[in-house]
């Protein structure tokens, strides 16, 4: 099978993030680290108000959610269909589609292009389909450097680290941090950072515009990734907000897209309602300042040319028709990557984004990642847990992925087992035997949710006892700390925090 | 197997089970308010503003002072002229011009110190202009590696509310760019910094007939 290539048979998929420990012992890594949690709890509170906002200036809200929702699942019911016409709309503008089962496979795609180039270097565009397939590590291996060149995937690029947010993916790191990161590494990949850096953003910014100013304007070769493709006309969509997006789109010579199946929309009208929800979904403004929309290399060639000369485009499955065999779970396939969700949800705010051991973290990662790469591994087991089922996520969602609803069926799967679809077939996985925490976790859990006033004793029992530092919630709720920790000093109990930030909103 | 058939076939497989695709409802709002022309500019207007675009109006035949005066408060000294853009617009202006051409390098686009463009068109509720490489547009690098781009807006016929009546009216066929405010980051602490990558400034002129 082609599909598998080097990773064998039945091997999960990593996500880009391979060998890491599953969720509890994770976050309670994270939850130690004060920065952390400070940098996250500012940043995250900082972007729900402001969405808040945003939304509320729009009095169809809940009608262009749900149109969001039904197109995409409309789109998901007829994928084949919209992938076929999608593949030939861009063809027919001068476009070359390819299609990659896995990860391994759309990196040797992707691979053999830029060395068909005779391009050793390429500029990137901040793209999750390429994180999940660590092509940049694929790249490296070929000898192809791959330069990010979104500022917080710079950040997260030079500074070793590993992006923990979908929307700010260096949301962990301060600006004392920051400056640190370019100042020691910017001369290595290129133009180093001016002496005397100071931490201000600004000054910060500036830095990163002269270093990455250098590559854009040498760039032969771009990789991006596409927030949307229309079936109907090929044409692909790309929001952003630095330009750095529009540099790698626009100025090299070959162009190159890897972009998930489940990117496609049926027509170009479909547009209108995502270009109003997902701007105020992630970054909370009306519009973002850059959109981007192409189809193939465009309506004139030759002397008229506008922008790159090859347009290549990789269509990504890596799971996405394993999770789409999934009646419940397959909504998750409808998401936007806006990151509303993680941006409202205690756990992520607590853990922070790393301890999701996935490129997507927070509540989409914790239903996306398990059915993406099947819950084999530790880690996947463990994410369905990695949730209070608040519901914040699904009020929030501008598709209304019921992701709560998604968390329970995988927690069922996971402690019952039942028929699942690995690579295309239909198997039947056994009770998670292997994973005895998991398991008392979820019998406590559920114990915990099914019955709030334990939970809220619990909590309060931990608030009470708050200087002495208890690591474990005393009663029925102790098997489930033995494996998810709570965070050694909540700074209040969850219901409170809730009543106090949703004003007692369900 | 080729990746396709596979992935075509697994897609089939996996929908098997499932029921009809649902409508689309599209019972969302065509405009968020019903206002006069005079009020949709000023709403345009108002929302560049916010993003951090100089907003400026001009009537007939002003707009070359104005143009001129502008790229000279600015410094520049070299301004890139896409095809088709106005004559009398830059009439009064004394940068040197540099043509848009498919054959210019970024090298040579990032030595130019302004750029000069008209629109497809301007969304009032969202704050943004749309470019779509038709006349006086150019392609779409040029309104990027310069630094300060300069966009005429006509009002009020290139002035949409929302962005379903723009979507409605754009080619997307045509490369599309769309530009709300210059270009901006949050990456760090989440505060607004300008001009990361794109133009540091952008202006907008909304030009009326007379
Ligand atoms: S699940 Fe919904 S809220 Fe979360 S990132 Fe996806 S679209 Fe946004």
């Amino acid at each position: 099978m082609t599909g598998t290539g080097g990773t064998g048979p039945g091997a999960p998929t990593d996500l880009g993030m391979p060998g890491f420990p599953p969720f509890p012992a994770a976050a309670r890594e994270a939850v130690r680290d004060d920065t952390l949690r400070a940098n996250l709890r500012r940043a995250t509170h900082t972007i729900r108000d402001k969405r808040a906002r945003a939304v509320a200036e729009l009095a169809d809200w809940e009608q262009l959610r749900a149109a969001g929702k039904a197109v995409k699942d409309h789109t998901l019911r007829h994928l084949d269909r919209y992938l076929i016409q999608l593949e030939a709309a861009v063809t027919a503008a001068g476009g070359t589609v390819h299609w990659a089962v896995d990860a391994a496979e759309a990196n040797r795609i992707v691979t053999d292009l830029v060395l068909a180039t005779g391009e050793r270097e390429v500029v990137k565009v901040k793209s999750m389909a390429t994180q999940e397939t660590g092509l940049n590590e694929a790249l490296e291996a070929a000898g192809i450097a791959a330069y990010e060149t979104d500022l917080a995937e710079l950040i997260v690029q030079l500074g070793h680290d590993r992006p923990s947010h979908i929307l700010v993916p260096a949301i962990h790191r301060n600006r004392g941090e920051i400056r640190d990161v370019f100042a020691a590494e910017m001369g290595r990949w290129g133009r180093p950072a001016p002496g005397g850096l100071g931490d201000d953003p600004r000054e910060l910014a500036e830095a990163a515009r002269l270093h990455l100013r250098e590559k854009f304007l040498r760039a032969k070769v771009a990789v991006s990734g596409a927030n949307f493709m229309v079936a109907e006309t090929g044409t692909m969509v790309v929001f952003e907000s630095e330009g750095n997006g529009r540099m790698c789109l626009t100025l090299p010579e070959t162009l190159i897209s890897v972009v998930g199946i489940e990117k496609v929309v049926p027509t170009f009208r479909d547009l209108e309602v995502f270009l109003q929800t997902l701007p105020r979904s992630s970054t909370a403004e009306r519009m973002n300042p850059y959109t981007t929309m192409w189809t193939g290399l465009g309506p004139s060639q030759g002397a008229e040319s506008d922008g790159p000369t090859a347009f290549h485009l990789v269509l990504l499955d890596n799971g996405r028709t394993d999770t789409l065999a999934d009646e419940v779970g397959r909504q998750a396939l409808r998401c936007i990557r806006c990151s509303a969700c993680l941006n409202v949800c205690p756990v992520y705010e607590r853990a922070g984004g790393h301890a999701y051991g996935s490129v997507y973290p927070g509540p989409i990662g914790a239903i996306l990642s398990p059915q993406l790469r099947g819950t084999a591994s530790e880690i996947d087991a463990s994410l369905p847990y990695a949730s209070t089922l608040c519901g914040a996520c699904y009020e929030v969602c501008p598709v209304a992925i019921d992701i709560p609803e998604v968390l329970v069926h995988l927690r069922e799967r996971v402690a019952q087992g039942g028929p699942v679809t690995r690579e295309g077939i239909r198997v039947r996985i056994r009770p998670a035997r292997g994973h005895t925490a998991e398991r008392a976790a979820m019998r406590a859990a559920r114990l915990l949710l099914d019955h709030p006033g334990a939970l809220r004793a619990g909590e309060r029992l931990l608030a009470r006892a708050r200087r002495l530092r208890p690591r474990r919630l005393p009663g029925p709720g102790r098997a489930w700390t033995d494996s998810r920790e709570l965070p050694p000093v909540p700074a209040e109990p969850f219901r409170d925090w809730w009543a106090r930030e949703r004003g007692g909103r369900a | 197997m080729s990746g396709r058939e596979q992935i075509l076939g697994r897609i089939r497989r996996a929908l098997a089970d499932a029921g009809p695709a649902p409508e689309i409802p599209r019972d969302y709002l065509r405009t968020h308010g019903d206002r006069t022309p005079d009020a949709t500019a000023d709403l345009l207007a108002a929302h560049l503003t916010e993003y951090r675009a100089t907003v400026h109006r001009a009537a007939g035949d002003a707009v070359a002072p104005l143009l001129a005066r502008l790229l000279a408060e600015r410094g520049a000294r070299s301004v890139l002229v896409p095809a088709g853009l106005p004559p009398h617009w830059l009439a009064a202006a004394d940068q040197v011009r540099i043509d848009d051409r498919s054959d210019s390098t970024p090298y040579e686009l990032d030595a130019v110190d302004s750029v000069v463009t008209g629109c497809a068109l301007a969304i009032a509720e969202t704050g943004t202009i749309v470019l779509d490489g038709g006349p006086g547009q150019g392609r779409r690098r040029i309104s990027l590696v310069p630094d300060h781009h300069i966009c005429v807006v006509r009002v009020p016929d290139q002035v949409v509310d929302s962005v379903p009546q723009a979507v409605a009216l754009l080619d997307p066929t045509r490369p599309l760019t769309w530009i709300s405010g210059p270009s901006a980051t949050s990456d760090i602490e989440l505060d607004r910094v300008e001009g990361v990558h794109g133009p540091r400034t952008l202006e907008v002129v909304l030009l009326t007939a007379q």
